[in-house]
């Protein structure tokens, strides 16, 4: 949901970088800033999981809960903030007819509320 | 358009929906009110008491919550079982169960209303059942409308096959769990249609109350990603699903490892991995989406799905691989004993030595289903006609529970809110068909309608399943699908020409109508019958307390169990340590207060094996074993005078088994049957049955009663010798007053040095036999 990802370039360099190029230009061309806003969240999210999860394998993954604490989080609000953008996203407007980006807006507030209290508690 | 009775034109819409909602709320308050009620039987035929064996450790943990604290429960080590090992209780329960109790038992107190814990531990379950009751409407009206809702929940409320695990009294973690099972899939039905994170998140904290009570959660653990990954693999794949699936698992899992029971498990299991690649799965599968949307080039999006389905491999390859690592879990037995009904058998006894874990017979479908078994697939066939992505869930769960509850009695339990379901689905197309008004427009003469209408009702009345489908197909018609959305019509429009041509198809006249719905009201009220006659009569015991009936037809009450654990608590001193097979480990810490050498909890099979091997050993092996662990007392249970089948010696071949599982060259279980194969208590028994310390405490002075006839076991007809047996390392304590429980007390070594045998025998005055050698074990200390 991320946008352009590094993952994505890494299994298609070689044959398409021309499509590559073509679709970056069409994500700039057609995404609101707001949700370009939202999609650099969703990156840094990812860094910031990924380094988690390579600290745990190079180095230790001695408190265990702690990793999986640090690490849920990230996957938890990846997740939901990748929910919001798709919720707001206007091109999915008919699939999401209960919900309006206002109501996404507070869902997302209460699920990462909820996300956070179970990582505070798991933390240790 | 003709109808056949005409309906009052002059009420205004806004009194109808209002009218509608009010006789809603008091329809589902009478339904809960009918769960609670015929739950209460155990109440009123008995008294207000915890049954069976495991709500009595629930209530004892409950107790100790309830006076000491949530951190003390939290902490609290219970020295007292498994002696000598102990047993860190805070660790290794669901503590969802005792919190609730714990809960309401703080609120009400708070409001100044001095209930005691144990009422509120008797009448938790019937509680929940009007809970349970009140989701199941909630589900089944996302199915279908309110009206199959609460059919559903008028099912669900009665229906003998969860009554059973839920009467007043049976206060074990089915009796929440399965409401917080409906209420999480409701939530996940209901956030995948709407693709609302907040339903997500809500279905991820009922999750996580569920993982909390019981340990079935690993059903719901496995039931949504199949069905996401149904979903998927249909070509259903949508945004709303990916914010359901991925709030619910990121909330969820992360909640479930808060229990410290559970643990680590989710990451670590394979029971859990499907969730966890199916929630991968939706990642990769969601961001192939958005791509596609912003670059529409065949070959690229041919390549994004080579990537899409080669990383989906890699990640499986990688769980795979991880699993050969060791550093997930392969499945475990219990896992296994599902798929392979004789894997328990072999491997895990203690499993398959559990009563409510042996496959079910077909008989006890209909007893605790009653008519919703033959409802039940026409409902799933209805969920195929719809096929909207929350049918396939319906159909999914069916298919699976059924299987299971073909495997285990126990899982029963889980099928039993899905039939409901379906059988109210196919109910409610029903009525909803025959209680349309409305009639067809007639072209051509009657002649038409008796063959329309003939073979509807026929096959209606028989209640087969084609009957539902066939009238339904009629609803779908006449009543141009008012409540169904538009795909829904279409698909019927367009099945139905196909089939029988322009012809018009409904039901004509009032007679028809009556006709059908007497015939389905009459199976209601049959279904109504049958369960208020199962529950009072085969679901409503204790088993703590036995019922029989007098001569006159009163009732009596047997309380040998009562009697016994009473006197224990009364006249042994508090430290002793009682021994007896596990099934009684909890009813003694419970009631009597007295530590135990192995419970119910069964975490240990070696100390079971440990009691097994004493049982089935002669006395003299079995001393030096009950010395070592400080047993002070042993209590058997025999039913061979009153005719109580559930009693130790028919209990023994398990014992035998699981000793012999630890020590093979020691008990061997075909010693313990006749030459010619038979398992027998008279004079054909065994030596080695007739020299077990359990055959012997079963039967110590047995004969005596009978005088000068001869013992009969009632339990198994069989002739018992009159010789009797003889105790030399035990003393016999107490024996209730059916003779359903004997207690032995252990003997301390001979203050001479002598062994108990020679003892004993120098006591009644015996000569010592000089020729005869000395025995070969002598006790040690």
């Amino acid at each position: 949901m991320a946008g352009p990802k590094t993952t994505a370039s890494s299994v298609s360099s070689s044959s398409s970088a021309n499509a590559l190029q073509t679709l970056w230009k069409a994500y700039n061309d057609t995404t609101s800033p707001r949700l370009k806003l939202v999609d650099t969240f969703l990156v840094f999210l990812m860094l910031s999981g990924v380094v988690q999860f390579v600290y745990c394998i190079l180095v230790t993954n001695f408190p265990f809960n702690a990793f999986l604490a640090g690490f849920g989080s990230c996957v938890g609000q990846f997740v939901l903030t990748a929910s919001l953008r798709t919720q707001v996203n206007p091109t999915n407007r008919s699939e999401f007819k209960d919900v309006s980006p206002e109501r996404a807006f507070a869902e997302f507030a209460l699920g990462s509320i909820v996300l956070h209290f179970f990582v505070y508690n798991f933390l240790g | 358009m003709a109808v056949a009775y005409s309906l009052p034109s002059d009420v205004s819409p806004a009194t109808v929906t209002n009218t509608r909602s009010l006789l809603r709320i008091i329809a589902l308050a009478l339904i809960s009110g009918a769960a609670i009620a015929s739950r209460l039987f155990a109440v009123i035929n008995f008294e207000s008491i915890i049954h069976e064996f495991d709500p009595w450790f629930n209530y004892r943990a409950t107790r100790v919550l309830a006076s000491e604290g949530f951190y003390e429960f939290w902490n609290w080590f219970d020295p007292t079982a498994w002696y000598p090992l102990g047993r860190v209780v805070g660790g290794t329960i669901y503590p969802g169960l005792m919190a609730t109790s714990g809960v309401i038992y703080n609120v009400l107190h708070a409001l100044h209303l001095p209930v005691d814990i144990r009422n509120i531990c008797v009448l938790l379950a019937p509680g929940f059942s009007a809970l349970t009751a009140w989701s199941t409407y909630m589900f089944t009206k996302e199915m279908k409308d309110e009206s199959a809702g609460l059919l559903a929940a008028a099912f669900i409320g009665i229906v003998p096959g969860y009554i059973s695990r839920s009467v007043a009294g049976s206060y074990d973690n089915e009796a929440i769990a399965i409401f917080l099972l409906m209420f999480t899939f409701f939530c996940w039905i209901k956030a995948l249609k709407t693709g609302s994170a907040l339903f997500g998140t809500l279905a991820a904290l009922f999750y996580f109350y569920m993982v909390a009570a019981w340990g079935g959660y690993a059903f719901i653990t496995n039931m949504i990603p199949l069905h996401s990954l149904a979903l998927i693999l249909m070509g259903r794949y949508s945004s709303r699903l990916y914010v359901a699936y991925s709030s619910w698992y990121a909330i969820g899992t992360l909640a479930s490892m808060q229990v410290p029971f559970v643990g680590f498990q989710p990451v670590r299991t394979s029971e859990h991995m499907a969730a966890l690649g199916v929630f991968g799965l939706l990642q990769i599968v969601a961001f192939a989406e958005l791509v596609r949307t912003h670059v529409s080039s065949k070959q690229f999006q041919s390549l994004l799905y080579a990537s899409v389905i080669g990383m989906g491999i890699l990640g499986a390859g990688a769980i795979i691989g991880l699993t050969y690592k060791g550093w997930i879990a392969p499945w475990t037995g219990r896992f296994y004993s599902l798929w392979d009904t004789g894997y328990a058998k072999i491997h895990i006894p203690i499993i398959a030595s559990v009563s409510e874990h042996q496959p079910t017979a077909w008989p006890s479908f209909f007893m605790d289903l009653h008519s919703l078994v033959f409802l039940f697939p026409a409902g799933v066939v209805m969920c195929f006609r719809q096929l909207r992505d929350e049918h396939v869930f319906v159909i999914i769960y069916a298919v699976v529970a059924s299987y299971f509850a073909g495997v285990m009695v126990r899982l029963m339990l889980t099928l039993t809110p899905v039939v409901c379901v379906a059988a109210a689905i196919a109910f409610s197309s029903l009525l909803d068909t025959y209680i349309e008004p409305t009639e067809p427009d007639v072209a051509d003469d009657s002649s038409g309608k008796i063959a329309e209408t003939a073979p509807a009702v026929d096959a209606a009345s028989s209640g087969s399943s084609t009957a539902v489908s066939a009238s339904s197909s009629t609803a779908k018609k006449t009543k141009k699908a008012p409540t169904a959305p538009p795909s829904v019509s279409a698909v019927a429009a367009a099945m139905t020409p196909s089939k029988k041509g322009e012809k018009p198809r409904g039901i004509f006249g009032l007679d028809t109508r009556f006709i059908v719905l007497l015939n389905a009201v009459g199976m209601l009220l049959f279904f109504v019958l049958h369960c208020t006659w199962v529950t009072s009569t085969a679901y409503s015991s204790p088993s703590v307390v036995l019922a029989s009936q007098n001569p006159d037809g009163s009732q009596h009450i047997i309380d040998d169990f009562r009697e016994a654990y009473y006197w224990l608590r009364q006249n042994t001193p508090e430290n002793s340590v009682v021994m007896s097979w596990w099934d009684y480990g909890y009813q003694i810490a419970g009631m009597a207060d007295r530590a135990t050498l192995v419970d119910n909890n069964t975490w240990n099979n070696t100390h079971i094996a440990t009691v097994g091997k004493a049982m089935s050993s002669s006395e003299e092996v079995a001393y030096p074993i009950l010395r070592k662990h400080d047993v002070d007392y042993v209590l058997i249970i025999f039913g061979g005078l009153l005719g109580y089948s559930g009693d130790d010696i028919n209990k023994f071949l398990w014992m035998v088994r699981i000793a012999q599982g630890v020590w093979p060259d020691e008990i061997q279980e075909p010693n313990y049957f006749t030459p010619k194969g038979e398992y027998k208590v008279d004079d054909m028994a065994s030596p080695t049955m007739k020299n077990s310390l359990m055959y012997k405490m079963s039967y110590y002075r047995f004969p005596e009663l009978f005088g000068t006839s001869q013992a009969i076991d009632r339990v198994r007809g069989q002739q018992i010798p009159k010789a009797g047996t003889t105790l030399d390392y035990l003393d016999e304590a107490f024996t209730s007053e059916n003779w359903i429980v004997r207690i032995y007390q252990v003997k301390k070594e001979d203050i001479l040095g002598r062994d108990l045998k020679s003892a004993n025998a120098f006591a009644q005055g015996k000569k010592r036999k000089r020729t005869k050698p000395p025995v070969r074990r002598k006790a040690t200390v």
